[in-house]
């Protein structure tokens, strides 16, 4: 089971972190890649953070991560819209 | 992307023409398997060009043995087995029980959330079934040194994890093997970086090229492998999957350095194979179901019939078994390969059309 999903570092503390992938939020642990920060784009394995994403190459071939996005951004934006 | 669609024909083409025989690549990732027959990308390239799948379903290649001591295992009244939901309904004895139909058997997302099972369940041993290939080891080993630091005692693992270069090689060294090239896991070269597989190309001169699961990251990869094939030499290529790196996640590694040994062990289909397992060192005996539980790691004979053996190494199709869609099916699986959700029978059954 190789699935690894693309997220992004909302929260650090310590070892562990909160990532977001498309609004959905859930705790992983960084032990593996400790120089993350906040807002950077990692996979996620089994619970762990398994390496930092290169965005800009990612992004020319992975649409899925601009979907991402662009899915935050809308939300964001509709967020905005309603307070 | 219909330019890179065409570019990449091009190439598959060229092969074609140029082999003049069927090409057969090999995917050896699980996720592979679905991925290409959900993508329908076994339709999109030439009819010469094969897509075998390999050794790439950590479930399907755990050997009857080793599924029938967790299964031992998950039976002691003193155990909670908690393992990740692939394992459920693989069967075991003869396709009579399954580990789903024990009622201590718990299913996790994360080794994480089975050390969490046991700091709340302290009359309980925690069991974490660990099945899995190269990218589930560090996060094992960070597992074990949490139980550690923490003192949780009641949890320890049974290890069925692999690393699957050896398995590369052990096909290639048949002496009648038909395998032209490898697809390879991209997340789990993500860990290993891809040099792990600079002993089987600079050894077989056969490449192998990490690519993701999106569709054009596949034809592409294809197309790439198609290129090293004309050109007769097997290079390293990364462009195929996200961050891959020659060396890898070198912390990751070190972990899996630093908390187990590399061991022979069983894999179904090929039997036992050199250096291709991982085995808690022994300082973390605690931490070893097979020994807390003093249980000899021994193979048994698969279930009669059951070709998943023959699947798993590319020597036959699933349609090829006798059993396949008749007496096991996704319904009633008889073979892991019908039981797990990365197993090559199941997807066959599921997504193919013949």
């Amino acid at each position: 089971m190789c699935l690894a999903v693309p997220a992004r570092i909302v929260q650090i503390t310590g070892d562990d972190a909160i990532v977001d992938a498309m609004g959905n939020q859930w705790p992983v642990r960084i032990t593996l890649c400790p120089g993350v920060v906040c807002g950077q784009l990692v996979l996620i394995h089994a619970g762990f953070a398994i390496a930092a994403i290169d965005e800009e190459r990612a992004r020319e071939i992975w649409p899925l991560i601009a979907e991402i996005d662009e899915f935050n951004e809308e939300q964001t934006h509709n967020y905005k819209g309603n307070v | 992307m219909l330019r890179r669609i065409r570019l990449a024909q091009l190439m598959m083409d060229k092969a074609c023409r140029k082999f003049g025989r069927p090409i057969r690549i090999m995917e050896i990732c699980g996720t592979h398997t679905v991925s290409i027959f959900r993508n329908a990308i076994r339709e999109s390239i030439p009819p010469m060009l094969k897509i075998l799948s390999g050794p790439g379903c950590s479930v399907c290649v755990t050997d009857t043995g080793l599924l029938e001591q967790i299964f031992s295992i998950a039976q002691r009244k003193d155990v909670i087995l908690a393992t990740r939901g692939d394992l459920l309904s693989v069967p075991v004895d003869s396709g009579r029980q399954k580990l789903m139909e024990i009622p201590s058997t718990i299913a996790v997302t994360s080794i994480l959330e089975a050390i969490e099972l046991a700091k709340i369940h302290q009359n309980k041993t925690v069991v974490f079934a660990a099945i899995g290939f190269g990218i589930c080891v560090p996060g094992t080993a960070v597992a074990i040194e949490q139980a550690q630091r923490e003192g949780v005692d009641n949890f320890c693992i049974i290890s069925g994890l692999k690393e699957i270069v050896p398995a590369m090689k052990a096909l290639l060294t048949e002496k009648n093997h038909q395998i032209d090239a490898f697809l390879c896991c991209g997340n789990m070269s993500a860990i290993s970086g891809y040099d792990i597989y600079n002993p089987i190309m600079n050894e077989f001169n056969v490449p192998c090229l990490p690519t993701g699961f999106e569709p054009m990251q596949l034809i592409e990869g294809i197309a790439e492998i198609c290129r090293q094939l004309i050109e007769g030499k097997a290079s390293q290529c990364y462009d195929f999957a996200v961050s891959l790196t020659a060396e890898g996640n070198k912390i990751a590694q070190k972990y899996t350095a630093d908390y187990f040994d590399v061991v022979d062990d069983y894999w179904r289909g090929f039997g036992k194979i050199e250096k291709s397992a991982l085995r808690l060192k022994d300082k973390y005996d605690k931490f070893d179901a097979h020994k807390r539980f003093g249980i000899k790691r021994t193979t048994t004979e698969d279930v009669s019939g059951c070709r998943c053996g023959e699947v798993i190494c590319g020597i036959i199709e699933p349609r090829q078994c006798d059993m396949y869609g008749k007496e096991c099916t996704r319904q009633n699986p008889l073979g892991p390969c019908m039981a797990s959700s990365e197993g090559a029978c199941r997807t066959w059954q599921k997504y193919s059309r013949k």
